[in-house]
């Protein structure tokens, strides 16, 4: 970050230790806990970093760009005097910046209204509105089944070779709120060149119409500057939000790497590892992020977090999946079996679930069916896939009637529900709609939890089946 | 150290900061400093809490973000350990970790900003109990304040006895007034007490009534008495925290402690919508009025987390004082527990199982039984019930804190991830639940002349596992394969599950049932399979039993609110359109 800040105070030449991304610099004093450090050397372009612990006159520094090169007895280390700050304000839409917040479009350093730390302070909960409004992303399987909701945080789980990146983009670029303000901040992070590529062609309009700020760590970047990609992000984020005004959608992937970053930190620290040699705090620090995200009272911006991650060998256990599940308000996964059937995006609807859905959804907010819809839709999946195992054991034939109209539901909402193109954006009426079509293939008697009204507006059973 | 008054801020003892890492913060300089003591770090004043002594260096936990705290900075004694204030003015507020207001907080929580207690100038009408030259001890009732719709009730404070030399005549009194002297000790409406340590009872007594929660899986098959402990182990979206704030809202206890320890902010600001815009059936007063948040999320300072479980149970254990239930929602334990567990790493403490310090087990213990049904030192009866989440790692019901709490809670709702898929809600498994309670509970009904109430049960649990194995079985050889009657205990399993056991948190109707419609739903279930059960043993094919709409049963639960005969009626009316139906089968 060259931008805007004080000008560093004491400068000290030679390291004590450099060990993995540490550094550490005796014979300092005044130096604080979370302090934000600069390091020069003889050749190459500054380095920055972030102080981890301070004994006495020993500060403990992780450097953002890696230890990579650097000699001890010509390293000079300056401390800013306070945790790191960036300058905020509109200045930031329309740009494209690495991982620290420099531009890399070409165009000059990002100037701001004033400067904000980014650690950030925690939102008195008191304060907090509940969410209540959609986020319509143009996506059925989310729209109809896991509604993002103003304010939310809702993670993508998926797996290695999944398309999540590209559904991210495609809810990044699709994604409205009803006419008013509105902002994309994308933080990726460690994504190869022809993702970040593919990032950038598939938000241009947004990038074009000033809705957009996209800051890349690729995966040949610095990997511990990815600790600082999401939380300039939400700084940036929260400030157009909550004081302009405008409903901000943050897009973090891959939240997996980013992971990877804190737990190289605590390994070079020689912390006692937690389950998988990530950190004990990984729950904390990852909460540090998430829940940067919500509406305030009385004031008409939200931020919305969509963090990707990919689940390691598929393990929804793994420290990051869970830690994650547990911070965040539901999940969308992505499942190889869904792929598998040839559907885009290849989301598992049952293991996927939105936790602000009934405050965000249903009658004043989408449409009057649309909660009982959705509920009914997951009720009649979970019984078609026990049929499907069923049926897997002893075939189809040996089923009855009822349960062979589930596997024939199954279809039909994969197929005319969930599969849609990575361009193509649904109104929410046809969303619902075409849930309906695929209920309509079971008996009425089946559907225990729609009432006798939105049955008789929108059931229309094909013939013979009711 | 006495607990009437808090100990001046007296500022005797300067010392300075040697290392930050963190929370742990070290220091040197602080003189004849004990442990548990409190302490102000640095210039913004961070409360900070020692942990530990070693020689003449001073190793404390800050319970506030430690960025920009540096070497010098300067260290203050507080010379009392962590306390809370209680008093009138808790029920209907919201508390931080620490049980500092956050109603008069800003919107961003700065570190250092905020001062414990509540405020001071509050006006409360004060009645007094007893009159000058009666004899007390401590925690008789000297007079009361009306609280919400509570009757605040002043208590002598303990370790004080003698005659009331003096007490103020009714009125108009704040919190800082003093309303009564009690062998020349002056007592106010609120004191301090350190949140470590358990407010004393005159004696144990056995928790051997229901808690009713208005949840049917729990109050039918898992129920809880007052003064017992519950766990709810359950891994992310299998519903805990829905769950628990069911519970909160509907139980039919006094007075609600509510902490959200280590969880999602958007979640407290949901529940204190709901919470300030449901009027309470009881009182016909906001629910909220009955309840104090402690609201501690993910993001607040972790060591916090720490502390706000023990300033919760301190504020139930108070009300239990003056003779009420009051009950403690905690949600997470866990993430109290990772915040045990993050600060021993930071103090080089040797890790025990999966890194918790080896203390863990005894500190959940120790948290737990501060439960209990009691006769205070006043006489009265009153009850501290405690329910604790715990959010296993990776849903495995093996880890530490789910396996310790375990041992040490009464009763056991563990929430089952297939369920949850399945969007069976509250997805409480009968097969990995207990309730030790429950023996007792039904010698408790049939004292009130309802001597089925534990058959019913017995019957519920016996159907649900036949149900199970038999689906298992049917899973392998098709549900074809199994004899009529075993058909008809698949089917009643499912009538169960789906009529009974899933409860609707979002229904304006079933959010809440109470024990009448419970037990009417119950009956309607039982009745329908025992027809089934009936036909298929005249000879009607099980397939034809199948076919028949069950609807009317299943739906009857979202369809009768409330208790009373309406509802009653209701319900038999569907079990009877059900009933007539599988009659007409021949």
């Amino acid at each position: 970050m060259t931008t805007g800040l004080a000008w560093p105070r004491v400068e000290r030449l030679g390291a004590a230790e450099l060990r993995g991304p540490l550094l550490v610099m005796s014979g300092v004093s005044g130096v604080g806990w979370d302090e934000f450090a600069r390091i020069r050397t003889p050749e190459g372009p500054d380095r920055h970093g972030l102080v981890l612990a301070v004994d006495r006159d020993l500060a403990v520094v992780e450097v953002l760009e890696g230890t990579e090169g650097l000699r001890p007895e010509d390293t000079r280390v300056s401390f800013d005097g306070a945790p790191l700050r960036i300058p905020v304000g509109e200045s930031w839409l329309g740009r494209t910046c690495n991982g620290r917040g420099e531009p890399v479009d070409g165009g000059p350093p990002v100037m701001g209204d004033r400067l904000v730390p980014v650690a950030g302070l925690p939102i008195n909960p008191v304060r907090r509105q509940p969410p209540a409004e959609p986020v319509l992303t143009g996506i059925s399987a989310i729209d109809a089944l896991t509604t993002l909701v103003r304010g939310q945080k809702l993670p993508v789980f998926s797996v290695a070779g999944l398309p999540h990146l590209e559904l991210a983009t495609q809810v990044a670029a699709q994604a409205s709120v009803g006419g008013e303000p509105f902002s994309v901040v994308f933080a990726g992070m460690g994504l190869t060149h022809p993702d970040a590529d593919a990032v950038r062609d598939a938000l241009e309009e947004r990038s074009a119409g000033d809705e957009l700020v996209l800051l890349v760590n690729t995966a040949d970047d610095p990997v511990i500057e990815r600790i600082l990609t999401p939380r300039i992000a939400l700084t940036v984020a929260e400030h157009l939000a909550f004081e302009l005004g405008r409903h901000v959608l943050v897009v973090m992937a891959d939240m997996t790497s980013y992971c990877e970053a804190v737990r190289e930190v605590s390994a070079a620290r020689g912390e006692i590892p937690g389950r998988r040699a990530y950190p004990g705090y990984l729950y904390s620090d990852l909460a540090s992020l998430y829940e940067r995200c919500g509406r305030i009272r009385g004031m008409p911006g939200s931020v919305t977090l969509v963090p990707v991650l990919t689940m390691p060998g598929g393990d929804i256990t793994h420290p990051v999946p869970d830690l994650t599940g547990y911070i965040t308000e539901g999940q969308i996964v992505l499942s190889n079996e869904v792929d598998a059937r040839g559907v885009y995006p290849p989301i598992d609807p049952l293991g996927s679930l939105s936790r602000l859905m009934r405050r965000g959804a249903g009658a004043g907010r989408t449409r009057d069916d649309h909660l009982d819809v959705a509920a009914q839709l997951l009720a009649a999946l979970a019984h078609a896939q026990q049929v499907r195992s069923l049926a897997d054991l002893v075939g189809e034939r040996a089923l009855g009637a009822t349960d062979r109209l589930y596997l024939r539901f199954e279809e039909a909402f994969y197929r005319d529900l969930v599969d849609q193109r990575k361009d193509e954006a649904r109104d929410l009426g046809d969303t619902l709609d075409r849930g309906w079509t695929a209920l309509s293939v079971l008996p009425r008697r089946e559907l225990s939890m729609l009432d006798t009204a939105q049955i008789a507006a929108h059931y229309s059973p094909a013939e013979g089946s009711s | 150290m006495t607990v009437t008054a808090r100990p001046a801020d007296t500022r005797r003892s300067v010392g300075s900061v040697t290392r930050v890492d963190g929370p742990l913060v070290e220091i040197r300089g602080l003189d004849g400093v004990s442990m548990s003591e409190l302490l102000h770090l640095g210039p913004h004043d961070l409360l900070a809490e020692v942990v530990s002594l070693t020689g003449s260096s001073v190793s404390a936990q800050a319970y506030e973000y430690t960025g920009g705290l540096r070497p010098g900075d300067p260290v203050v004694r507080l010379d009392h350990p962590l306390s809370a204030r209680l008093g009138p003015g808790l029920l209907g507020g919201v508390f931080d970790g620490l049980l500092r207001p956050l109603d008069d907080a800003g919107t961003w929580l700065e570190p250092g900003q905020q001062e414990a207690g509540g405020d001071p100038s509050r006006m409360w009408e004060w009645t007094p109990d007893v009159v000058r030259g009666s004899r007390v001890t401590d925690g008789d009732v000297l007079g009361h304040v009306i609280e919400g719709s509570l009757e605040h009730r002043v208590m002598v404070p303990v370790g004080v006895s003698g005659s009331v030399t003096d007490v103020r005549a009714a009125g108009s009194v704040n919190g800082a007034d003093k309303v009564a002297r009690v062998d020349g000790v002056p007592v106010g409406l609120g004191h301090w007490w350190p949140v470590r340590r358990p407010r004393p009872a005159a004696e144990r007594r056995e928790a051997a009534v229901p808690l009713q929660t208005g949840q049917r899986v729990v109050d039918v098959l898992f129920p809880l008495a007052r003064g017992s402990s519950a766990a709810v182990p359950g891994g992310f979206g299998t519903g805990k925290t829905m769950l628990l704030q069911q519970i909160a809202k509907w139980c039919d206890a006094d007075v609600i402690v509510y902490v959200g320890c280590g969880e999602r902010g958007n979640e407290m600001a949901d529940v204190l919508d709901d919470l300030r815009s449901i009027v309470d059936p009881r009182t016909g007063g906001r629910l909220m009025d009955r309840t104090v948040i402690v609201a501690n999320t993910s993001n607040m300072p972790m060591m916090a987390r720490e502390a706000s479980i023990y300033a919760a149970v301190t504020v139930a254990e108070y009300y239990r004082d003056m003779g009420y239930d009051a009950v403690v929602i905690a949600d997470s334990t866990s993430r109290w527990a990772e915040a045990l567990r993050e600060f021993a790493s930071r103090t080089g403490a040797l890790p025990a199982e999966e890194g918790y310090p080896a203390s863990l087990a005894s500190a959940l213990a120790a948290f737990y039984e501060r439960a209990g049904r009691v006769r205070t030192l006043g006489g009265a009866d009153g009850s501290v019930t405690i329910i604790g989440a715990v959010s296993p790692q990776g849903g495995d019901l093996t880890e530490p804190v789910t396996a310790h709490t375990e041992r040490f809670v009464r009763t056991l709702w563990t929430l089952d991830r297939d369920l949850a898929y399945a969007r069976h809600y509250p997805a409480v498994s009968w097969v990995g639940s207990f309730s030790r309670d429950a023996d007792v509970l039904a010698a408790w009904h049939a004292g009130r002349g309802d001597s089925g109430w534990a058959r019913q049960r017995a019957r519920v649990v016996s159907l649900l596992g036949s149900a199970d194995r038999l689906a298992e079985l049917a899973e392998l050889m098709g549900v074809g394969a199994l004899p009529g009657h075993e058909r008809m205990v698949l089917l009643g399993g499912r009538l169960v599950r789906e009529g009974l056991l899933q409860q609707s948190a979002l229904s304006a109707v079933d959010a809440w049932c109470g024990p009448e419609r419970s037990a009417a739903l119950l009956t309607a279930t039982l009745d329908v399979l025992d027809a089934c059960q009936a036909a298929v043993a005249r000879g009607i094919p099980a397939a034809s039993v199948e076919e028949v709409d069950f609807t009317p049963v299943l739906r009857a639960r979202e369809e009768a609110a409330g208790e009373g005969d309406e509802s009653r009626h209701a319900i038999a009316r569907a079990r009877d359109l059900v009933l007539a139906e599988v009659e007409a089968l021949g």
